[in-house]
Parts: structure tokens; C-alpha cells; sequence
């Protein structure tokens, strides 16, 4: 057989392809007149179709967060006649000059270039009476059209930290290729860290318009046509009510306050204040924002999450622990005080108090003395050395929910702080060996370099209701009204503490509140048995800072507590009374201790300033 | 003896020519199917087209480089780079990076290779060296073993990266085998393979029309073939009178059974009879007629076990939506949509140099890679796309005549191996945008954007310009 031949074959193969394609093309691009005029230049608009975003609820379903309608009006350049501008400005409700100014910046120099057929926005966010009112008259304007948008909605003016707040993509978030120039993204707080959840999916219609701009039907029998898929509506742990209830207590102050139920490590209500009102933050004007972001108040800064506050007094509670864990303390140690805890030259006051106390007794006393010696004996334990103890205690501080992000679902918490050794190392130069017990000693009461954060603070509370364990606090109660809440929330995570040793702890809470020399014995609330810690953080800078930590009923405890209120003295005078209300009106619905209520409204910030300073 | 290689005399201009025109129109095209008006530099090396001029300038440099090693170290070395090429699939399947579902990529900092391109071009070699080699014929079967293998190694370890696109390119090298000897026979038979699968997809619910059908031809082919027309008509009028009968029964009792059922019924016994009566006459060709009918029954029925077993459902649904049994216009089928009224709006001269509306707006997904043919349809037209078209063909041609006239049948051999591939790029890439085929990802040789491909077709063409200088030396 002579092969030479099929080179023929093989070429007339090739040939006959390019011949069907060839063909093919002719009839698509010559001879079919479907694809001509779908692809025609004036034919089809891509008009996107935003989902409203997800509702946000609370506990109880009230809403916090909804949406309200707005129109942006958009135009498709190359579309545009010229028309009567002074109507339309009147329309509008914005100077005929905005209207120039706008046409200049989007008209491109070149008629037939890119940018002509693209739609862009050319006025955002009219209203609904607005947007009526243009309907009428749209047909006038040619090339220009309206896209429906929603914005948020404030149905509550409450918690905007933890809510966030929505605004416009920024170059950053525009690598995620699902946003365009002009979408709106959640910012902060839930708004962000659920995202994807609340903005849904977007859709895409395309519609058929012929030469004079009009709208002659969807494309292709709006087989092309993508549906938009509305936003999850999320439930949030949140009780709406004694939200605002605290942000009323604690309106002229500057602070933070969280609530977590300690059962399932829900955050019932997280405070930061100043705050400001989440509607500012809305719509066209957004001038708001810088106003807020220049206050020296900080409104804009979350103190719940973001704030390191030294603790104070209520971390007396958690060295208890660390001591009890370690053996070097036992709930039936006692400790004289006389006044002040006194080595050489070394002296740390203490106030009046009986002596000698027990461990609950002194934390009921908040006595500096019993937890420096304690302290102490801890890090100077003769089983290791100074650093491995301090080490070792360090571990055991971090496994009750300090000097880490506790893993909250917000994407601002931070971590606080606890020190390394190492820390230590670098600060007391020259020589590692060169720092002792006595010199960490402030520490024993909550001073010199750690840092919690708030919601750190309410979750140790609750962590000590429970009798040794905590579920990661979280916002989210439901996605779309289903218990989708993520399993991590769901894991009981246990504390390096054996659970034997709180008995004392939680006794000595108790103490504080109902027993005799009690620092807060003040607060108790009629018919609930409650626990507590207050804290004195002092300040170098002005007066102290206030803080409390509570837990209630004392037998299954339903809420868990920590305040924090910066430069306003003592923690029994102002931390204490906020918690004793909070709790109250969580389990009781309200309070007839008005006198209290008044004494906290009438606080005033500047005053107690005036006075440091 | 042996002419000493002049390389500027011996390289072929016209293929170098053809070359360089549509590597160029091809960066045209990517620059108007990205282009934007911000970034209307065509030097900006942020976009597309800035990078795709970069890869023209490193694979011009690579091609020069092809041209100056000496001839004979492509065959030389065949051997080892083949297996190189296997142990770089292998690799991509261990530490590869999945893109679109398919294991197929590595990535190096920002650069991303794709070892299937490059294999093309080891697999031809490999093949060349070992048809250079071999004494006796093609068919036999020792050759038959180890050819299949050289091809159906890499074709194998692709599947296994999920690209069933760079697979499908390796069903060109049976045209290289059927240049050099392979039964015509074989080819007719995947030929005819193909157009019943696709048939038997078409005619899912009657099958058995199908079938029947098959058969029939079987006995008609059969029946001419050892001359039994008469036997033939026999058999149409003994049917026709078994159907007869069976309607007529059917009708007077009540007609319980339905029209397909009769004509099935009727053939069973005709076919049974006939079966016998050839087996006992003897007659000639028996066995082959019966080992066909038997084949296309299991074939066709085997048809729906074998696309649903064989293939990926995203590869399913584009070979159904193709064949329009599916409609997705949402999904598969909106890239072929707006592909196809991108390149219809273009009539007959185009819209113009970057006036393309569809190509702009981004209508057509992965427009610079893939689906550049579109930009080509809608901004030059009818006019253009049959210029491009022609120069394809042109240097196809070009190709297998710059194949014929090498002396070695190394040479030869891969020359067939770069015309097939080139070709079969060319062919389903150009087809799948105008819906002649179902969406197969693979590129337009020298359009496409994209470094693997431009690269891998450059290396490709020209070792065969090299191969082609050095024709009158003998390279085996």
C-alpha cells in the first residue's frame, strides 16, 4: 500500500474542517439574524439586582436592624440627551451646578469609548418620595434609569459596636471579585464577621433596549437572568432591652459593660460607651463619621472588646485560683493584715478590715496583703524555679480566658495581656535572674502589666458560676431563625483550674455581697442571691477606675457580668450599683431601687475629671 | 554524505512568517478583549496583554534558541525528555495546584506552568524517535504495544489531573498514525464509534430503534457484500408478512400491545431464522457481520453506562447541553450564548478595533484565554475570521508539506505530530465557540492568552523548523 497518498487525505481533512468552520461562521455572522440583533450595540443592559440584606434580631425576635428602600439613579452615558437640568435638579433636590458637575465627571471624552456603556451611578440614595416623584418624569431623561438599593434601617438605636456598621467596598475588600465599585459591605462588628450570611446573593438582569434607550423587555426570554437570593436574617444572643437599659445607666459615662449567660455562653448585652446612634452612619451624608472619628470621647472605639483595662482587685479571684491549683494555697489559709503588706522598703497599703482572714474572707475583703502573700508563696514555691513558677502560673491565667482572643464573633476583639517571662526579662535588664516575687508583686492585685479586655472579665464570671468551665462567648443565637450556630460555641472548654477549687472562690464572691465587711455589700439585690468582686484599678493618670464582676442567683446563675468605668473612683461606688441593676432587671424586669437608678443618671463624667485633675 | 546546515537558508520563512503574523494579531485581540480604558497602555505589564507581550519576546528567544542547538540532540534526547515530561505529571498530581477542578497547575511565586502543554511536544518526540526506529510495519503487534503506550501514558496521568480537554488533544496523534500505516479501517471504526455515541445519547428513549437500526445495516452491508439481493427481499417480504399477521392478530383481540412492540416482536423471529439459515448455508462473512452486530448492540447500550460512569457531570452536561438535550443557558451554556451573539454581531466586517460591545462589557467569560475567537468574530467580522481561518489552514498545509519532504522518518513523524496537534487545537477551540462542539477548555494555538500554551506551541513548531534546516542530514 503506498502511504504517500494519505497526505492527500490528511490535507483534505484539514481543508474540509476550515471549510465547516468557515461555514458556520457564515451562517452566524451573515445569515442568522438572532445573534446580530441580541449582540446589537444598544441592546442589552446588565441591570444588577441587589438582595435586601438580612435582618438582625434579638433574643426575644425584636428587631434591631432592618431595611429601608433607596433608589440609585444611574446613567448609561452614551444614552444620555441633552435635557432640561433645572427640573431635574428640582426633582432631585440638589443645586442644578451638582448636576453639571456630575454629567461632566461621568460624560467620557470619547462618545463610543468603554465608559459609555457602562452604567454609573450617578446620584445615590434618593428616597422613596423622591424616587416617585422622578418616575413620572424619568421618560425625559434619556439614559438615565433607577437601580433599587436598601440601606440599614435602626429600629433600635442600640449597640453599634457590636453591630458595625454598613458602608461602601473599599479597594481591599474589592479582591473578593463579588463586590463592584459602589456595593456595600458590613464593617465591623456582626455586620462584618456575618457577611456572607446578611448581603445574600446578587442577581443580574439583562434587559433588551432598543436605540433610544428604552427598556423593550428581558434578553433572551430572561434565560440569562440570575436570580437574587436575599440575605440571612440573624438572631443575635443580644437581649435589646437591657441593652438599652445599660446604655441608659451608663450614658455619661466612659466604659464598657458585657453580660454573657453563663449556661450557654450567650452574651446577653455588650456595652461600650460613649457610643453614638448607628443611623448616623447611614445614607448620603456621611459627615457624621469624620465628626465621630475626631471626638475625643473615642465613640467609635469598642471598649468591650478592644479596650486593655488592668483589672484590678477582680483578678484577686482568678490568683485565688492559680494558688488553689498550684497547692500553695489552701481555702483555710489565713493571713494577718495590719494595715499593709510591708518587705524592707517595700510597702503595699490595705485598708481596715478584721484579721486574721480565711481565703474567702479575704475575698470578700479584697484584702492586698493576703493575696501579695500569696502571691508570693506561689512564684517562690521550691519546687521549681522563679520563672518556671511564674510560667506555669502563667498557663494557668490563660486557661481562664485572659492574654488571649477568647474567639468571639466579632473581627475587632483583641487579646489583652498577659506578660511572658520574657516580657520580664527585657524590662529588668541586665540579667534574666534580676526580677523576684516581690517584684511582680502588684500583679497579686490585678495592677502593673496585665490587661483584660471586658468581655474577657465577663467571661471569667461566668466561668466561676459554672464551677469551672465556659463556652466561648457569642453574639449569634440563630442564622434565618435555625440553630446554625457554629459547633465551636457549643464545646464546654474547661480551665486548667480542677473544678474542686471553686467552692472557695465562688464562696468568697459571695462573701463580698451578703457577708460581714463584704466590699459591696451595698449592692445587694432584694430576693437574689448574688456574687460579686469589685475591683479599684488604680490610674496614674486621673482618678480610678471602676470595676465589678458579678454572677447571679448564686445556685444555677443565669447571668454573668463585668463593668468597667473609667476614672470614676472606687469600684463599689459606681461598677458595683450598674451590675446590681443589670442583673436585676435581666432576672426581675426592673428594679424599685430608684435611688440607685437616679444616683448613676445624675453621674457626670467631667465632674469626677475635674476633681483628679 | 551529508550537506553541512546553512540555518538561514534551511529554516522555511514562510512558516516563521505565518507564525509571527498571528502570534501578533493574536496579542491584538487579547488587548482589545481586556482592554479598559484606564489602562489603555498596551505596554502595561499589570494587564494582560503587557504580560502576553512578554511571553511573545521569551518565546521568540526560546525559538531562536530551538533553532541554534544542533538537530540531532531532539532525537538524541527523545527518550529522556519523555520521561521527564511523565515525572512532571506525575509531580503536578502530588504538589499541583487545583484551578477549576483540575489538578493541572504548578505554581512557582506568580508563575504558573501547566506540564500537559509541554508533554504534547515530548510525547511527539518520543513517538518520532521510536517510528524513526522501529524495523518491520506498524500493525504489527509488538509496535502497536509500545506506540499505544507512549501515547496513552500521558493521555492517562492527565485524566487523572481532570483535564479532560488536554486528553482529548492526544486523539491527534492517530492522525500521525494513520499517516504512517494505520489500518484506514481503525479510524472509520472510532469515526463511526463517535457518531454512535452521540446517536445513541440523541436517542436515549429509543434505543432499540437504534439497535434495530444497526442491525439492519448489518444485514443490508452483508447483504450486498456476498451478493444476496434476492435473499434480501426474501427476508423484507417474510418480515413484512410476519408484521402483517401480528398487527391483524393484535387489532382483532384488542390491540393490547403498541406499535413498537409489534415491530420488535416481528424482527425477533425473522432475525432468528435468518441467523440460522446463515449458519447453516454457510454463507461467506458470517463471522464478521455477527461480530458487528454483536459489537454496535453492547456499544450502543453500554453508551449511558459509559457517560455516567466515565465522565465528570460538568463534562456530561456540556456534551448533552451541546447536543441540545439540556438547556442551562444560566451556567454551561451562557458562555456558548455569548460567545456565539458576540461573534454574530460581528457581521460581516466587525465592529472595528476595540468596538467590540459584548468583548468590553465582559459578556463572555475567560474571553482572553479560551474563548479569544470571539474577539476576533465581533471586532473584525466575517472578513477577519476568514482570514484567520485561512492562515490556520495555510500553515496546516504548509506544515504537512514541510513534513513530506524530510528524508528521516524521525523528521517526519513529528512533523505529522506538530500539524495534529496544531490542528486539533484549532479545530475544537473555533468549534466550541460556535457551538459545533461541546465546551472543551483548551486554547488557540498562538492566540490564547498565556504563557504554557504560547511557549509550548512556539518549542513546538520550531523543532520542526529545525528538524526541516537540517532535512538533508539524516536523523534517526
Amino acid at each position: 500500500m503506498n502511504l504517500d497518498i494519505r497526505k492527500y487525505a490528511i490535507g483534505a481533512f484539514v481543508i474540509l474542517t476550515g471549510i465547516i468552520l468557515l461555514g458556520r461562521l457564515f451562517f452566524i455572522q451573515i445569515i442568522d439574524d438572532t445573534y446580530k440583533a441580541s449582540g446589537d450595540n444598544n441592546s442589552q443592559r446588565k441591570v444588577t439586582q441587589y438582595p435586601a440584606r438580612g435582618q438582625i434580631l434579638d433574643r426575644n425576635n425584636l428587631q434591631i436592624v432592618t431595611n429601608q428602600a433607596a433608589y440609585d439613579l444611574m446613567i448609561v452615558p452614551k444614552d444620555v440627551q441633552p435635557f432640561d437640568t433645572v427640573e431635574l435638579a428640582r426633582i432631585l433636590d440638589i443645586p442644578k451646578e451638582a448636576i453639571e458637575t456630575n454629567l461632566r465627571r461621568l460624560m467620557p471624552k470619547q462618545r463610543k469609548s468603554l465608559s459609555a456603556y457602562k452604567p454609573a451611578l450617578f446620584l445615590k440614595q434618593l428616597s422613596a418620595e423622591t424616587y416617585a416623584v422622578l418616575q413620572e418624569h424619568l421618560y425625559k431623561y434619556k439614559g438615565f434609569f433607577v437601580q433599587a438599593r436598601t440601606l440599614r434601617n435602626y429600629v433600635r438605636p442600640i449597640a453599634p459596636h457590636l453591630l458595625g456598621y454598613v458602608a461602601e467596598v473599599d479597594s481591599t475588600e474589592m479582591k473578593d471579585t463579588y463586590y463592584k465599585i459602589g456595593d456595600y459591605i458590613g464593617k465591623n462588628g456582626i455586620e462584618q464577621y456575618y457577611e456572607k450570611e446578611l448581603r445574600g446573593k446578587k442577581g443580574v438582569n439583562i434587559y433588551q433596549v432598543d436605540v433610544r434607550g428604552q427598556v423593550k423587555g428581558s434578553f433572551f426570554n430572561g434565560e440569562l437572568d440570575t436570580m437574587s437570593v436575599i440575605g440571612s436574617d440573624l438572631t443575635l444572643s443580644i437581649d435589646a432591652e437591657l441593652q438599652a437599659y445599660t446604655e441608659q445607666l451608663m450614658g455619661k459615662m466612659r466604659g464598657a459593660a458585657v453580660a454573657i449567660e453563663p449556661s450557654t455562653g450567650e452574651i446577653l448585652m455588650m456595652t461600650s460607651v460613649p457610643n453614638y446612634d448607628p443611623s448616623l452612619l447611614v445614607g448620603r451624608v456621611r459627615s457624621d463619621y469624620l465628626k465621630l472619628s475626631q471626638d475625643p470621647g473615642k465613640p467609635l472605639f469598642d471598649r468591650s472588646v478592644m479596650s486593655f483595662y488592668p483589672p484590678g482587685s477582680t483578678f484577686k479571684v482568678a490568683q485565688a485560683l492559680a494558688g488553689l491549683q498550684q497547692g500553695t494555697l489552701t481555702p483555710y489559709t489565713t493571713c494577718s493584715c495590719a494595715g499593709g503588706y510591708t518587705v524592707g522598703r517595700f510597702h503595699m497599703g490595705c485598708h481596715a478590715h478584721a484579721s486574721p482572714l480565711n481565703l474567702p474572707q479575704a475575698i470578700g475583703n479584697s484584702c492586698n496583703t493576703y493575696f501579695a502573700t500569696a502571691f508570693r508563696r506561689m512564684l517562690d514555691d521550691k519546687e521549681r524555679s522563679t520563672r518556671e513558677n511564674y510560667r506555669l502560673w502563667r498557663e494557668n491565667i490563660l486557661s481562664l480566658g485572659f492574654g488571649e482572643k477568647l474567639g468571639i464573633d466579632l473581627p475587632q476583639e483583641l487579646s489583652g495581656k498577659i506578660p511572658f517571662a520574657e516580657d520580664y526579662d527585657r524590662k529588668f535588664f541586665p540579667t534574666p535572674e534580676s526580677w523576684r516575687s516581690l517584684t511582680l508583686v502588684s500583679l497579686a492585685i490585678g495592677q502593673g502589666e496585665i490587661e483584660n479586655t471586658v468581655v474577657q472579665m465577663a467571661n471569667f464570671a461566668a466561668l466561676v458560676a459554672n464551677g469551672g468551665y465556659f463556652y466561648t462567648p457569642h453574639l449569634i443565637k440563630k442564622i434565618n431563625g435555625r440553630d446554625t450556630v457554629p459547633p465551636l460555641y457549643a464545646e464546654k472548654r474547661f480551665t486548667k483550674v480542677d473544678t474542686s477549687h471553686f467552692k472557695a472562690v465562688r464562696e468568697g464572691m459571695y462573701h463580698a455581697v451578703s457577708g460581714s465587711g463584704g466590699t459591696a455589700r451595698w449592692v445587694a439585690i432584694p430576693d437574689i442571691e448574688m456574687c460579686g468582686k469589685t475591683g479599684t484599678a488604680q490610674n496614674p493618670h486621673g482618678t480610678n477606675h471602676s470595676v465589678f464582676i458579678a454572677y447571679a442567683p448564686r445556685n444555677r446563675p443565669q447571668i454573668a457580668v463585668a463593668v468597667y468605668v473609667e476614672n470614676a473612683g472606687s469600684g463599689t461606688s459606681w461598677a458595683a450599683p450598674i451590675a446590681s441593676l443589670l442583673i436585676e432587671k435581666y432576672l426581675k424586669g426592673g428594679t424599685e431601687r430608684l435611688w440607685m437608678e437616679n444616683r448613676l443618671l445624675d453621674f457626670n463624667l467631667y465632674d469626677n475629671h475635674a476633681t483628679a485633675n | 554524505m551529508q550537506r553541512p546546515t546553512n540555518l538561514i537558508n534551511g529554516i522555511d520563512w514562510i512558516t516563521v512568517g505565518l507564525y509571527l503574523v498571528l502570534v501578533l494579531t493574536g496579542w491584538l485581540n487579547i488587548y482589545a478583549s481586556v482592554f479598559d480604558e484606564q489602562n489603555a497602555n498596551i505596554l502595561s505589564i499589570s494587564q494582560r496583554y503587557g504580560k502576553q507581550l512578554l511571553w511573545i519576546i521569551t518565546a521568540i528567544s526560546l525559538a531562536v534558541m530551538v533553532c541554534l542547538i544542533d538537530a540531532r540532540f531532539y532525537s538524541s534526547f527523545a527518550y529522556p525528555v519523555y520521561i521527564i515530561g511523565l515525572l512532571m505529571l506525575i509531580a503536578v498530581l502530588i504538589v499541583g495546584k487545583e484551578v477549576n477542578n483540575s489538578k493541572s497547575w504548578f505554581e512557582i511565586g506568580s508563575l504558573q506552568i501547566q506540564p500537559s502543554e509541554f508533554v504534547k511536544i515530548t510525547t511527539g518526540l518520543a513517538l518520532a524517535k521510536y517510528m524513526g526506529n522501529y524495523s518491520g510495519k506498524l500493525m504489527q503487534f509488538r509496535n502497536v504495544i509500545i506506540i499505544s503506550a507512549t501515547v496513552c501514558l500521558p493521555v492517562i496521568l492527565i485524566l487523572l489531573q481532570h483535564d479532560l480537554g488536554s486528553a482529548l488533544v492526544y486523539l491527534a496523534f492517530l492522525i500521525v498514525l494513520y499517516r504512517e500505516g494505520l489500518h484506514s479501517a481503525i479510524l472509520l471504526f472510532g469515526m463511526l464509534a463517535v457518531v454512535l455515541f452521540i446517536l445513541s445519547l440523541l436517542m436515549q428513549d429509543v434505543q432499540g430503534y437504534l439497535a434495530g437500526g444497526l442491525i439492519l445495516l448489518g444485514f443490508v452491508v452483508y447483504l450486498f457484500k456476498s451478493r444476496q439481493i434476492k435473499l434480501g427481499l426474501k427476508g423484507i417480504g417474510f418480515f413484512c408478512m410476519v408484521f402483517g399477521v401480528f398487527f391483524l392478530v393484535n387489532l382483532l383481540t384488542g390491540a393490547r400491545f403498541d406499535i413498537h412492540e409489534l415491530l420488535v416482536g416481528a424482527f425477533i423471529p425473522v432475525f432468528v431464522f435468518f441467523a440460522a439459515f446463515a449458519a447453516f448455508r454457510r454463507l461467506p462473512h458470517i463471522r464478521i457481520i455477527g461480530l458487528f452486530i454483536i459489537c454496535a448492540l453492547v456499544f450502543t447500550f453500554s453508551v449511558d453506562f459509559v457517560f455516567d460512569k466515565a465522565l465528570d457531570p460538568h463534562h456530561q452536561k456540556r456534551i448533552l447541553v451541546m447536543l441540545g438535550k439540556e438547556s442551562d443557558p444560566k451556567g454551561i451554556e451562557y458562555n456558548v450564548i455569548q460567545s456565539k451573539i458576540a461573534i454574530g454581531s460581528g457581521g460581516f466586517s466587525g465592529k472595528g478595533f476595540l468596538q467590540g460591545t459584548q468583548t468590553k462589557l465582559h459578556f463572555v467569560p475567560e474571553q482572553s484565554t479560551d474563548f479569544i475567537f470571539c474577539t476576533v468574530g465581533e471586532e473584525w467580522g466575517f472578513a477577519g475570521v476568514f482570514v484567520i481561518v485561512t492562515l490556520f489552514i495555510v500553515l496546516l498545509l504548509r506544515l504537512i508539506f514541510l513534513a513530506e519532504r524530510q528524508r528521516s522518518v524521525f523528521s517526519r513523524v513529528y512533523g505529522y505530530s506538530v500539524v495534529s496537534i496544531l490542528f486539533m487545537h484549532f479545530g475544537v477551540n473555533i468549534a466550541m465557540t460556535v457551538e459545533l462542539m461541546p465546551v472543551i477548555g483548551i486554547p488557540l494555538p498562538f492566540f490564547s492568552y498565556g504563557g504554557s500554551s504560547l511557549w509550548t506551541f512556539t518549542i513546538l513548531l520550531f523543532i520542526l523548523l529545525r528538524l526541516d534546516a537540517s532535512r538533508y542530514e539524516y536523523i534517526r
